[in-house]
């Protein structure tokens, strides 16, 4: 990603935000992302996102952990190591279901929170920009990114109609890199600052 | 007439007026100021338990499984019935997250991440009795199947406890992910807010990098949805699983068909009244009331009242079937050494602390009142500890074979080792309390609108016109 320029509004209460998020979407502004201390009903519609496919990813990987088990455990009872135990079938099915059971959950969890983890760029050792440090406590924060075409002063005031406060202009990197929450990132800066030039 | 807006029947899930900040404030607080003096005499007790346990565990290591009294004739005793009953205790905590998730129950926002964290710290204990009971701990490996130089020969997937093997180690698994998936975006809070910059990076890195996107929400939420959907049918499963490493069996009193639904009412049982004691200390310390407010005790409490009774049926089943069934030596098992006999006490002290103590929740005067619930967390505990000791002990120490009839009591590294997992819970769990966000802060502010004393406020305004207005504004809302 690239280093950005954004205007950042702050909201109390989503029931000023809905109607603002309605408002830039219809004014044709670029609306980076609503940063939301916790999960907002139909933000995610209101925004124009489409439905995550996070659960046909779970499916799959679950009927891989049914198969994974299933076929291991003939082969090793058929094919490999065929044993006699106490004149049972080879292919015990009601004995292979909770193992067969289990490891689909396994597999359909394991996938799942890893797919999400890959998708949201989240890992130990990720940084990515703030804009406001109270986005994870109590306010709701609208970021619009700047193109050539808008004009900072004009997407302020549209802000301040729709119920905003506290809107400021910042320079940022969109993306994720590695850096420690506790120390200024030295290359980034850097980044911006070649930006700025 | 005029409107008043109050349910009757749904009090509000957190008591007191707040707004998100004070949310925020309330729960993270207590992370970022010192332990109280309570926190340090808990937690050294608790590393002195765990010291004890360790010792225990290392000289039956050295010496060998014999220093346990476990003889020809009861060769599972003390370490299975530990092992199944912290595997009971970890189910409360899936079940308040998962199901009650599904079941769309707004309540458990308040007990979710205690519960969640008791349930993997109980497995984390649970696990340590099979693996040490196998003697030769070092090659417990052998368990999984893996390719290996001796044929390769595999495990044999026909065995319980091989199943119990898998079942386990998903059940830790899941609910290791379920919870820390959720603990992303509180551990952000914290982070954001931290004034030291030790705190800074070290909420920083297990934040993952969280923001709080509307998108990254939108998955969360759907994983959260998932991992419920998953959770639900697993946390039956494993104790499904459990009891059938008796119900497979031929043994009298094992060989049940019964087992499955009735360990799983069981493990629910004593893994409410569990968190019961866990939530009751810890909402006093961290002066959570609020949160952890008196209807939440009283929704627990009727949990258990109800598998409790559950659990009631099963034995009074068991004890019908035993004779019904008209097989001498189950009748024998079930009359004679298990309800009477030398070990018919353990029975008794079942009995009483699993089916006739609880009832006192039938009251609602009783299932409010903060000192019995604690009280009869402990009895319920105690009383599913005998369950599983009953179970297990009572139906080996009397065999086919009278001649290898036999008595049991536990020796010390026995005893020891218990009290090392109660050392390892408790650390754990003081460490939880004091560095991780004890109350799930992102969903509590997500039901705050529509549950606190704020929405209340709001109708007032509403509670003003008169009824025929209301009807009408609603009927010609947009």
């Amino acid at each position: 990603m690239a280093v950005k320029k954004f205007v950042v509004g702050l909201f109390d209460d989503e029931a000023v935000l809905f109607p603002a998020v309605k408002k830039v979407r219809t004014a044709g502004y670029k609306l980076h992302d609503v940063y939301t201390p916790f999960p907002v009903h139909g933000l995610d519609h209101a925004m124009g996102l489409r439905e995550t496919s996070l659960h046909t990813a779970g499916f799959i990987y679950g009927i891989t952990g049914t198969t994974t088990a299933l076929s291991f455990m003939s082969w090793v009872f058929n094919v490999d190591w065929p044993l006699n135990i106490g004149g049972k079938p080879h292919f015990p099915l009601p004995a292979f279901i909770p193992i067969t059971f289990e490891l689909t959950v396994l597999f359909a969890a394991v996938g799942m929170v890893m797919t999400f983890c890959y998708l949201c760029q989240l890992m130990p050792g990720v940084k990515k920009h703030i804009f406001h440090p109270r986005q994870t406590d109590d306010k709701f924060v609208m970021v619009i990114e700047l193109t050539e075409k808008t004009n900072a002063e004009e997407v302020k005031s549209f802000l301040t109609a729709a119920g905003a406060h506290d809107i400021n202009e910042q320079k940022a990197e969109a993306g994720w890199w590695f850096g420690r929450y506790d120390k200024d990132d030295e290359p980034y800066l850097r980044k911006i600052q070649t930006a700025n030039a | 007439m005029h409107l008043k807006y109050e349910s009757t029947l749904r009090e509000p899930l957190v008591d007191g007026v707040k707004d998100y900040h004070q949310v925020t404030e309330d729960i993270i607080s207590p992370i970022e100021g010192k332990p109280g003096k309570l926190w340090y005499v808990g937690f050294f007790i608790s590393l002195t338990l765990l010291g004890f346990g360790a010792f225990s565990v290392f000289w039956q290591i050295y010496f060998g499984v014999g220093v346990w009294n476990l003889n020809k004739t009861i060769g599972w005793g003390w370490d299975i019935t530990n092992f199944v009953w912290w595997v009971g205790i970890g189910h409360a905590g899936t079940l308040i997250s998962a199901i009650l998730l599904l079941f769309r129950q707004g309540w458990r926002t308040g007990v979710n991440r205690a519960a969640e964290a008791m349930t993997i710290f109980a497995v984390m204990c649970a696990g340590q009795f099979p693996i040490i009971h196998m003697g030769r701990v070092w090659m417990a490996f052998f368990i999984l199947p893996y390719p290996n130089t001796r044929g390769p020969v595999w495990v044999n997937f026909n065995s319980p406890l091989l199943w119990d093997v898998f079942a386990i180690s998903t059940y830790f698994t899941v609910s290791l992910l379920f919870w820390y998936s959720g603990l992303l975006p509180d551990f952000a809070t914290v982070r954001d807010r931290a004034k030291t910059k030790l705190r800074k990076l070290l909420y920083g890195v297990a934040a993952f990098g969280w923001t709080g996107s509307t998108k990254h929400w939108q998955r969360h939420e759907a994983l959260s949805l998932v991992l419920a959907g998953l959770s639900t049918p697993l946390v039956l499963s494993v104790h499904t699983i459990v009891s059938f490493d008796f119900a497979t069996s031929v043994i009298p009193g094992w060989h049940t068909t019964i087992f499955p639904p009735y360990f799983v009412a069981g493990a629910i049982f004593s893994g409410f009244a569990m968190v019961q004691t866990l939530l009751i200390i810890t909402r006093k310390i961290l002066h959570l009331e609020e949160y952890i407010t008196l209807g939440h005790m009283e929704a627990m409490n009727k949990v258990i009242v109800l598998t409790g009774s559950v659990v009631g049926c099963a034995y009074l089943t068991e004890l019908f079937m035993a004779w019904y069934g008209a097989n001498p030596y189950e009748f024998a098992t079930f009359f004679k050494y298990r309800a009477a006999g030398p070990l018919g006490w353990s029975y008794w002290i079942m009995m009483t602390c699993n089916v006739i103590t609880p009832q006192v929740f039938w009251f609602r005067k009783m299932r409010r009142n903060i000192a019995v619930t604690f009280a009869m967390s402990i009895v319920v505990n105690i009383g599913m500890w005998f369950e599983r000791f009953v179970i297990i002990c009572t139906s080996l120490y009397r065999d086919y074979l009278p001649s290898s009839w036999s008595y049991y009591r536990p020796s010390w590294p026995e005893v020891g080792f218990y009290m090392g997992t109660f050392g390892l819970f408790f650390t754990c769990y003081f460490l939880f309390a004091k560095y991780f966000p004890v109350i799930a802060v992102a969903e509590i502010k997500s039901i705050l609108k529509t549950s606190g004393e704020n929405f209340k406020e709001k109708m007032e305004v509403y509670e003003e016109e008169s009824a025929e207005k209301f009807a009408h504004d609603v009927a010609h809302a947009h």
